[in-house]
């Protein structure tokens, strides 16, 4: 051997933010070689948000208040719904690490084991900014036209982040349990597409009957997609904004150490 | 004797699944330096062995330790010198072969640097410069075996386990493996290597274990093995019962086994072609006709026959 080998003498805490460091570097590498995927992070938000505006717009802008447009009240919906779905990627990539043989390698190194579920979930913004920067950028094409000032977009953007991790250990949690990544996508998307319907996210929920309503209007994609909504239209939050900001918090609280355990679990027999 | 250290020492080492035990009390140890073939059919409890000594599964009895460090205890340590290969470990397929490298080196805590000069030497030295820019989805099996000891070996663990390093690997793809082994173990690399395939064993290693049902069914050098597996057998069939028995008579004492359905004998051989032809000499002295010839090598089968055999 030619080369004398160094070493890294980092203290636990350090060494478990270089290994989450290194992670992230593998899932973000993943997003980009994955093209398939990366052309579905591309085009799928520019196409439902070409549908609904064109398909819907007509129909329901009777219903919403006097001068928003279809394009300014769907957008929040439907970028909350874009990062909903873009987090299941999340689960797929975890499915797959703990079916193929790469996790007993990383089992069998001196690393911090769950730098591998932080690679894949801290990743999930990476392409879920890309998804929603595309959204952005196809809607002011077809129309948007966002009210909010500068502090209003910071707003967003720090509030579609704590979305995005929320999900993305929600289904860090399924990523865990599946069996398959199959059951994966089938599971993602009867749990996401109902409850991003039964929601504010795509029409007002006035003309909803009534348990549909109570459970829309009080369910945490409609308060995240109404807080959204109103920096995009630079309305007052009201109680959208601490709402929003509390869902995420405890989905997150919840599901890191429910994940965490779960991974263990399943890594050691 | 041996003076050498122990780098592996496993004591009764038990785990079951559910109801289902799959190793019931095995016990060995490696000196420094040196290897050990585990050798036993699938399902034997090889790799179960392996994932316990490589902190993968926790045992539910018995002792093993590392270079001194507790399996069960003392897991990150243990994880500090140790590499593993083979079936139970695996490569990132979107990374290439290169990133493959540097960002394993980097976990087992080398510097960006070392991880860097490291992963070109062994990209040199496992043939694998060529396709280094490539994600390893696209490599060949062999190619892929590899990459995937040379990523085990980046931080030069002192031991290596190697879990069926070349099975389902074509003839050319295993002797490239063979020969990248014995590179190893010249420089005095400990290695624990599992396998089906007694050839590979006889080959490689310092030392067998015969591991069957969860238990060491024998253990002891090449040579030491081969005295208890038994010999090669030469087979002549006969076309009728006539030739058969008058064939049984020239032959008697030489014999070992007859086979009065197949119209078959069994005779013991030595590697050499002079018993066939002093067999052949026989027969033919004598006019007796012979239908068909084969050669009986011992496989694992017959060894785990043979010493169970035995132990009754």
């Amino acid at each position: 051997m030619l080369t004398k080998l160094e070493y890294k003498h980092a203290s636990k805490v350090s060494a478990y933010i270089s290994d989450t460091a290194l992670m992230i570097g593998r899932s973000s590498r993943h997003i980009l070689r994955n093209t398939d995927q990366l052309l579905g992070a591309f085009f799928q938000p520019i196409m439902f948000l070409v549908l609904f505006v064109s398909v819907f717009g007509g129909a329901i802008e009777q219903s919403l208040p006097e001068g928003v447009s279809y394009v300014n009240f769907l957008m929040a919906g439907i970028i909350v719904q874009t990062v909903a779905f873009g987090s299941t990627t999340t689960a797929i990539a975890l499915t797959n690490d703990l079916q193929k043989g790469i996790i007993d390698r990383f089992r069998s190194l001196p690393m911090s084991n769950m730098a591998v579920l932080n690679g894949h979930v801290i990743s999930d913004i990476f392409r879920n900014s890309i998804s929603t920067t595309v959204m952005i950028l196809a809607g002011l094409v077809i129309g948007f036209r966002p009210e909010a000032d500068f502090y209003g977009w910071l707003g967003i953007i720090g509030l579609l982040l704590l979305i995005t991790l929320a999900f993305s250990w929600l289904s860090a949690i399924i990523g865990v349990l599946a069996k398959s990544v199959e059951a994966v996508q089938w599971l993602t998307f009867v749990i996401i597409f109902p409850l991003t319907f039964a929601s504010s996210a795509f029409t007002p929920t006035d003309g909803m009957g009534t348990v549909l309503r109570v459970f829309a209007e009080n369910q945490p994609i409609t308060q995240m997609v109404e807080a959204v909504r109103a920096l995009i239209l630079g309305q007052p939050l009201g109680d959208y904004g601490w709402l929003a900001v509390m869902w995420c918090l405890v989905l997150i609280a919840i599901s890191i150490p429910i994940t965490y355990v779960l991974y263990k679990r399943k890594t050691t027999e | 004797m041996s003076t050498k250290n122990t780098a592996i020492s496993v004591k009764n080492l038990k785990k079951s699944f559910g109801e289902n035990e799959v190793l019931k009390g095995v016990s060995f140890d490696v000196p420094q330096g040196t290897m050990l073939a585990l050798l036993g059919p699938n399902g034997a409890g090889k790799t179960t062995t392996v994932k316990i000594l490589s902190t993968l599964l926790k045992a539910n009895g018995g002792s093993a330790r590392i270079e001194g460090h507790d399996v069960s205890t003392d897991p990150d340590k243990v994880r500090g010198v140790i590499g593993l290969t083979g079936q139970s470990a695996a490569v990132d397929e979107l990374l290439t072969g290169r990133e493959n490298l540097i960002m394993m080196g980097q976990l087992y805590r080398l510097t960006k640097k070392s991880a860097v000069a490291r992963a070109e030497e062994l990209l040199i030295e496992f043939d694998l410069t060529e396709a280094a820019n490539r994600p390893t989805k696209t490599y060949s099996g062999g190619m892929r075996r590899r990459l995937d000891l040379a990523v085990s070996l980046i931080a030069t663990p002192p031991i290596i386990f190697l879990d069926e390093p070349t099975t389902g690997l074509d003839p050319r793809s295993r002797l490239v493996m063979w020969d990248i082994i014995q590179r190893l173990m010249d420089n005095g690399t400990t290695i624990l290597l599992t396998t089906q395939y007694l050839e590979e064993a006889d080959q490689l290693a310092d030392k067998i274990i015969l591991i069957n049902n969860g238990i060491v069914a024998a253990e002891g050098t090449a040579a030491e093995l081969k005295q208890k597996i038994g010999k090669d057998h030469f087979i002549v069939t006969f076309a009728s019962k006539k030739h058969y028995d008058s064939a049984r008579t020239a032959l008697k004492g030489k014999i070992t086994q007859t086979n009065d359905d197949e119209l078959q004998i069994h005779i013991p051989i030595k590697g050499t072609g002079k018993d066939i032809q002093a067999v052949l000499k026989t027969l033919d002295s004598e006019k007796i006709p012979i239908s068909s010839t084969d050669i009986h090598k011992p496989t694992l089968d017959d060894v785990f026959l043979n010493i169970t055999r035995k132990e009754k």
